[in-house]
């Protein structure tokens, strides 16, 4: 484990734990923009190019604002009160401790942990994904293509006065 | 321990903290904020074994990530526009006060 990636894995989990247990929600989605920032910084470092510059443009640049925007439309930065978690919030807390318990046993003491390290992988050029892409991965491209389009119109739908229903109700 | 082993373990904290958000919190979009921690700690853990994986050129994980992304989008959009609609009908976003379809 080299430094930049103790740097960036700190900040990034730094802005998780600032993100879900901060008292504004204004200021929770902050702190979660940082944890996608860093995130797409510790896939830079990990010779993920595309997959980085993607998680910038999407989650920094599209998810983030979309979380402000639903915080600004339901108002809910004006409740900061003290009741921030839930009154099951111990059993939750008690629960994700136990999961990352079994994972983190899981990953020490599994064969891959104590492997020797490979020789570095060739940095996957925008050439070789847009080849696996177009060729090998068609058929899930355009399905894809398709739920995006699906899930837009819907959300569009979702997010809809229902004025004309309520009058033919009303 | 290697540096595949050192990405597991951030991404199961990453995957722990996000569900601790999740199952926690009053505010359904933080709820939401918390699924995304934990869908990234996945996407980590794909790039993870991309890396440090016997067969790097095959670029699954690297593929499967970006896949991943575009789901990620498509499912924050529909959420939140589900908390938008709940909030229009119920005039909040805490979670533990729509009890609409409690038993």
């Amino acid at each position: 484990m080299t430094l930049p990636f103790l740097i960036l894995a700190i900040m990034t989990l730094a802005g998780g734990v600032a993100a879900m247990t901060l008292r504004r929600l204004v200021h929770c989605a902050l702190a979660l923009t940082i944890a996608f920032a860093g995130l797409a910084a510790l896939y830079l470092n990990l010779g993920a190019e595309f997959a980085g510059l993607a998680q910038l443009l999407v989650y920094v640049g599209a998810i983030a604002i979309l979380i402000v925007f639903a915080i600004l439309l339901t108002r809910g930065g004006e409740e900061a009160d003290e009741k921030r978690f839930s009154p099951a919030g111990f059993a939750g807390f008690v629960l994700a401790l136990a999961v990352f318990g079994v994972l983190a046993w899981a990953v020490v003491t599994s064969s891959v942990a104590n492997a020797p390290v490979l020789p570095a992988a060739p940095p996957a050029g925008m050439r070789e994904i847009g080849t696996a892409l177009m060729r090998q991965y068609v058929l899930p491209l355009e399905v894809i293509a398709l739920m995006l389009t699906a899930a837009m119109i819907g959300a569009v739908i979702l997010a809809l006065r229902e004025r004309k229903t309520s009058e033919i109700r009303g | 321990m290697n540096p595949l082993a050192g990405c597991l373990l951030v991404s199961a904290l990453l995957f722990a903290v996000g569900l601790a958000g999740a199952l926690t919190r009053r505010s359904a979009i933080l709820v939401l904020a918390g699924i995304e921690l934990m869908l990234n700690a996945a996407n980590l853990n794909f790039i993870a074994f991309w890396r440090y994986g016997s067969h790097p050129e095959a670029l699954t994980g690297l593929i499967f990530v970006i896949f991943s992304i575009a789901v990620a989008a498509a499912e924050a959009a529909v959420g939140l526009a589900l908390i938008l609609a709940i909030y229009r009908h119920t005039r909040t976003s805490d979670v533990s006060e729509i009890t609409e379809m409690k038993g």
